[in-house]
C-alpha cells in the first residue's frame, strides 16, 4: 500500500511537447507565458566518464571550447550576442552529460536558437584560444580545489575509493599535465564523436509558442548532418567486495571530515531507485533527519551533515554506477571513528527498527516542495525536461515525479537502508592540516 | 569545411516589463505585509526582514556575535516545541525556513507547499514570539559556530572580505560581519533572550509573501497568524557609512597560496542617487557581466584567472562597489596592472556607444528575468522594501537605464571606479609576490 498521497495540488502542472529532426535531434517545448522570459538548453549525452584516458579533464575544457567559436561565430561572440539581448547563460559539465544554457527575455528565442544550432554545427577553435582556455580552466581549479579548503571533497576524492575503472573513478577536473597536453585535433575528435544532433537534447521552456519555436528549430538545427550517434557504454562495476576506507591530507582544512558511500541501484530503474532518494533525506534532510538528529541535536559531534546521491549531488541526473553519499564534518575532538559508528547505529537502527509511514510522508513532503521550487523558474523547468528526455524519454516527469515520490513506502525505504552495510561501503576520512 | 554563412535572427520587439500588483498592508503591530500573487506552482515563498543592525561603539562586535547565534539557534526550541518537533512539523507541510544576520538584519526565507501556508506562519509566529534558547542547544550552537567561523576563515575569499571591510570601513559597524571567537564565546542563553525580546520586534519589520495565493488571502492569514507577535522600541539606525576614501593596498600573508585573491572596495551611489543607473552600466562595461571588459582582458585574453567579476550592493548605511579575481600566484602583479589600467580607463576615457547599449540591454533584459519566479520576485519585492523602495521601482530605474549617455557614464565611473577612490586588498604567498608588486603600487603589510 502506498503511504497517504499528498495533496492532489501539490504538483506541478506544466504542458509538455516534444519533437524530433530528421538528423535525431529531440526536442521538448514547455510553454508558458507568465513572464516574458524563455530558457533554452541543450544536453548533449557526454560527460566526465567519456573522456580518454591520458586527457582527465578534457570534456569540462572542451565545454569552455564550445564558447569560443563556431560556424558563424568568432570567440566571446556567443556570450555578447545572449549578454546583449538581456540574457544569462553557462555550461556545465557533469559526470554523464554536459548542458549548455541561457535564459533570455523571449524576444531573443531564435537568436538563442541560431546560437545554439551554430556550435552545434561546427566549432571553429584556434591554438590561442585553446592555450586560453587551458590557463582558464587550471585557475578554474585552482579557486574551486587546489587553493580552497575541502576542495573537490567529495566529489573528486571518493570516487577513486568507491570506483575501479578509469571512466568512474578519475578526476574529472583533470591533472595540469592531461589538460596541457590536449590539442586542437583532440577537440574535433571529441566534437565528432560526441556532439551529433543525435546525442542531444534540446529543451525549450517559457513564454513561446511551440509550434512557432519547432519552425525555427527546424531552420536552424535542420541541416545539420545527422553524424554518428555513439552507442553509451556500460560504465556498470561490480558491488564492493569488502570495506574500503582511505586518507586525504588537505592542508588547508582546519577541522576533520569524513564521507561514506555506497552503490545505489540503477537509477535508470525508478521503481527501485527511488526508495534510496527518499532514504538519503530521512537520513540527512535538516533537523528532523535521523542523522542530523543524532550528530548534531543529541550528540553534538558533527558540525555539519549532508547527503545525497549522485557524484556530483543531483541525485535525478545520475546514470549507473552512482554514490549514496554521506558526508560529516566534525570535531578534531570527535574521532571519525565515532562519527562513522555513529551513523552506521542509525543505519542499522532503520533497517531494523522500520520507520513510520509518518516520518516518508513527511520527508516526501519536503522533496516535493524542494522539487516544485526548482522547476518554477523556467531554467530548473528546462533542464530538468532536458535531462529526464535525455536519459529516460520522460520530460513529463517534470510534473509527474512528486506522484512516484508519494508512491514509496516505509517498507522500501527500510529495504534500501538494509543495503548499506559496513562491507561494502567505501570510507573517505579528510585530515586537516590547516590552522585551528 | 565551412557551411553557407547564416545570417544572425534580429531581436522581435521587447515585450514591456511586466510587474505584479504587490499589496502593502501594515498591521496594527507595526508589521508590513507584502504580497503578491504568482501561481506557477502551488508553493508561497516568504521573506521577513527585521532590522537588526549593530550599535556604533564598544557593543557593535558583540552584537555581530550575538546575532550570528541568535540566528543559528532561533528554530532551535519554543515554549511548546523542541528543535526536532519544530523541524519536524516544519517538515511535514513542506516547508522550508531559514534564518541569518547580516550588518543590517536578521533575515527569514522560507516556502512551503501551498496547503502547509497556515500552519507555517503557526510555527512563524511561535518561535518570533516564543524562541526559548534552550541552554542545552545555545552551548552547542556556540561550539559549532566557533568551529564553522574556523573554517570559514580559511577561506581566502573570506579573509580578503574581512580585510576589505576593515579597511573600508574602519570603526563604523560594517567594519566586521562574521563575529570573532571570543565574543561568540561570551554569548549566554540569557543575552539571547534580552536580545530577542528587544529587537525582534514587528516595528520596522518587512513580511513578504510570492505564490499562488491571493494577497487578500495571504495578507489575513499572516495578520491572524501574527497578531500576537507584540510591538516593540523602534529599531536601531545603522550610522551611514564614513565617506569611502581610496586606501594603500594592504597584502594579507597566506603561505603557499596558489592563488592571490584581489579584491577592490569603495563607496557607490544609492539607487535612488541620480547617477545610480549611469554607475550600474560603467560597473557593468567595466567587469560586472562576462562580456566585459575586465573578464576579456584578464580571462578571456591572458588567461590569469577563471572568475573576474565586479558588482554593486546595497547596505542600508552606503551602498558600495566591490571588483574581485583569484589569480594565478604568478602573475599577481600583471593581474593588479591590467585592474588598475581597466579601472583607469573606465574613469577617464569614454566609453563606446555600442559597449553602452549592450550593458544596457543585459541591465534591462535581466530586470525581467530577476521577477521571473516566486522565489526571485520575493527576494526582489523583499529587497527594494528594505531600501524603503517599492517594486515598481524597477519601471523608473529600467527608464533611467535608457536614458544614459556615454558622458553620463564617464562622469560616473570618473568619481567611484577610479582607482584612486578604491582601496585595494590582496591575500596570497607574500614571499613570491610582494616585491613584484612594490614596481606598481605602494603596499602595506596586514600585521
Amino acid at each position: 500500500m502506498p503511504t497517504k498521497t499528498l495533496p492532489r495540488a501539490a504538483r506541478a502542472a506544466f504542458a509538455v511537447e516534444r519533437g524530433r529532426l530528421d538528423n535525431g535531434l529531440r526536442v521538448v517545448v514547455l510553454p508558458d507565458s507568465s513572464s516574458p522570459v524563455v530558457a533554452v538548453a541543450v544536453y548533449y549525452d557526454v560527460g566526465m566518464r567519456s573522456e580518454p584516458e591520458g586527457r582527465t579533464g578534457f570534456a569540462h575544457l572542451f565545454e569552455h571550447l564550445m564558447f569560443q567559436g563556431s560556424a558563424n561565430l568568432g570567440k566571446t561572440e556567443h556570450f555578447t550576442y545572449v549578454q546583449g539581448s538581456g540574457g544569462i547563460l553557462n555550461g556545465s559539465t557533469h559526470v554523464d552529460y554536459t548542458n549548455y544554457y541561457e535564459v533570455l527575455p523571449s524576444n531573443a528565442t531564435e537568436l538563442a536558437l541560431f546560437l545554439e544550432a551554430d556550435r552545434m554545427r561546427r566549432v571553429a577553435l584556434t591554438q590561442d584560444n585553446l592555450d586560453n582556455q587551458v590557463a582558464v580552466v587550471q585557475n578554474e581549479i585552482r579557486v574551486n580545489v587546489q587553493n580552497r579548503p575541502y576542495g573537490g571533497f567529495p566529489w573528486i576524492s571518493m570516487p577513486p575509493v568507491l570506483f575501479d575503472s578509469f571512466a568512474n573513478s578519475h578526476d574529472g577536473y583533470g591533472s595540469f599535465v592531461d589538460l596541457e597536453a590536449a590539442t586542437l585535433t583532440d577537440a574535433q575528435s571529441f566534437f565528432d564523436r560526441y556532439y551529433a544532433p543525435g546525442n542531444a537534447v534540446l529543451a525549450v521552456a517559457g513564454d513561446v509558442d511551440p509550434g512557432q519555436v519547432m519552425t525555427w528549430v527546424e531552420e536552424q538545427f535542420g541541416d545539420i548532418p545527422a553524424g554518428k550517434v555513439p552507442k553509451r557504454p556500460s560504465f556498470a562495476e561490480p558491488p564492493l567486495a569488502e570495506e574500503r576506507w582511505a586518507v586525504v591530507d588537505d592542508r588547508l582544512a582546519p577541522a576533520p571530515a569524513v564521507a561514506l558511500a555506497w552503490r545505489t541501484p540503477d537509477p535508470a530503474d525508478l521503481a527501485s531507485y527511488l526508495p534510496y532518494y527518499v532514504l538519503v533525506e530521512v537520513l540527512t534532510d535538516g533537523d528532523a533527519a535521523r542523522l542530523q538528529d543524532r550528530l548534531l541535536l543529541k550528540d553534538r559531534t558533527a558540525t555539519s551533515v549532508g547527503g545525497y546521491l549522485g557524484v556530483m549531488g543531483d541525485p535525478l541526473d545520475a546514470r549507473d554506477p552512482t554514490p549514496f553519499m554521506v558526508e560529516v564534518h566534525h570535531s578534531p575532538e570527535v574521532g571519525v571513528r565515532t562519527i562513522v559508528d555513529s551513523v552506521d547505529e542509525e543505519i542499522d537502527r532503520l533497517a531494523t527498527d522500520g520507520c513510520d509511514a509518518e516520518e516518508v510522508r513527511r520527508t516526501v513532503a519536503r522533496m516535493t516542495s524542494r522539487y516544485l521550487r526548482d522547476v518554477d523558474p523556467v531554467l530548473g523547468r528546462a533542464t530538468h525536461a532536458a535531462v529526464f528526455e535525455q536519459q529516460r524519454g520522460r520530460a513529463e516527469l517534470v510534473n509527474d515525479l512528486p506522484a512516484l515520490l508519494a508512491e514509496v513506502t516505509p517498507d522500501q525505504v527500510v529495504a534500501a537502508a538494509a543495503t548499506l552495510r559496513r562491507d561494502n561501503r567505501a570510507v573517505l576520512e579528510l585530515r586537516p592540516g590547516g590552522a585551528q | 569545411m565551412t557551411g553557407p554563412t547564416r545570417t544572425v535572427p534580429s531581436l522581435a520587439k521587447p515585450k514591456a516589463l511586466k510587474l505584479p500588483a504587490v499589496s502593502d498592508t501594515t498591521l496594527d503591530n507595526g508589521l508590513r505585509v507584502l504580497a503578491v500573487r504568482r501561481a506557477g506552482v502551488p508553493l508561497v515563498e516568504v521573506r521577513l526582514r527585521v532590522p537588526f543592525g549593530a550599535p556604533t561603539g564598544k557593543g557593535g562586535p558583540a552584537h555581530v556575535a550575538k546575532a550570528s547565534l541568535l540566528a543559528d539557534t532561533l528554530l532551535m526550541g519554543t515554549d511548546r516545541r523542541d528543535a526536532g518537533q519544530l523541524a519536524r512539523d516544519l517538515q511535514a507541510v513542506g516547508g522550508m525556513l531559514s534564518v541569518g544576520a547580516d550588518a543590517d538584519r536578521l533575515g527569514f526565507g522560507g516556502s512551503v507547499l501551498v496547503s502547509g501556508f497556515p500552519a507555517f506562519l503557526e510555527l512563524v509566529a511561535e518561535v518570533l514570539t516564543s524562541a526559548s534558547y534552550p541552554k542545552h542547544e545555545v552551548v552547542g550552537e556556540r561550539d559549532r559556530l566557533l568551529q564553522e567561523l574556523a573554517i570559514h576563515r580559511s577561506s581566502a575569499g573570506v579573509m580578503a572580505r574581512e580585510a576589505l571591510l576593515a579597511r573600508m570601513y574602519g570603526s563604523h559597524p560594517y567594519a566586521r560581519d562574521l563575529p570573532l571567537a571570543e565574543d561568540v564565546e561570551a554569548v549566554t542563553p540569557a543575552a539571547l533572550r534580552g536580545l530577542h525580546a528587544k529587537r525582534v520586534v514587528p516595528s520596522g519589520s518587512v513580511l513578504t509573501v510570492v505564490g499562488d495565493v491571493t494577497p487578500a488571502k495571504a495578507t489575513a492569514m499572516v495578520e491572524k497568524a501574527l497578531r500576537g507577535w507584540l510591538p516593540g522600541s523602534p529599531a536601531v539606525v545603522v550610522p551611514p557609512a564614513p565617506a569611502q576614501q581610496g586606501r594603500t593596498a594592504l597584502l594579507v600573508d597566506r603561505p603557499g597560496s596558489v592563488q592571490t585573491t584581489i579584491r577592490f572596495g569603495g563607496a557607490a551611489p544609492s539607487r535612488t542617487s541620480p547617477d545610480y543607473a549611469a554607475t550600474a552600466l560603467a560597473n557593468l562595461v567595466f567587469g560586472g557581466y562576462f562580456s566585459s571588459r575586465w573578464v576579456a582582458n584578464i580571462r578571456e585574453d591572458k588567461g590569469y584567472t577563471y572568475s573576474p567579476h565586479s558588482g554593486l550592493d546595497h547596505p542600508s548605511a552606503g551602498s558600495r562597489f566591490v571588483a574581485g579575481a583569484d589569480v594565478a600566484t604568478h602573475v599577481t602583479a600583471p593581474s593588479l596592472l591590467e585592474t588598475l589600467y581597466e579601472l583607469g580607463r573606465i574613469a577617464t576615457v569614454p566609453v563606446g556607444q555600442e559597449e553602452l547599449d549592450q550593458a544596457r540591454r543585459y541591465a534591462l533584459g535581466t530586470l525581467a528575468l530577476s521577477t521571473a519566479s516566486q522565489a526571485g520576485l520575493a527576494g526582489q519585492v523583499s529587497q527594494l522594501a528594505g531600501a524603503g523602495l517599492p517594486l515598481s521601482w524597477l519601471r523608473e530605474h529600467s527608464k533611467a537605464l535608457q536614458e544614459v549617455t556615454v558622458e553620463d557614464v564617464l562622469e560616473a565611473a570618473g568619481r567611484w571606479l577610479a582607482p584612486t577612490a578604491l582601496t585595494p586588498v590582496l591575500v596570497g604567498d607574500t614571499a613570491t609576490v610582494e616585491d613584484s608588486l612594490r614596481a606598481l603600487v605602494d603596499l602595506e603589510l596586514a600585521g
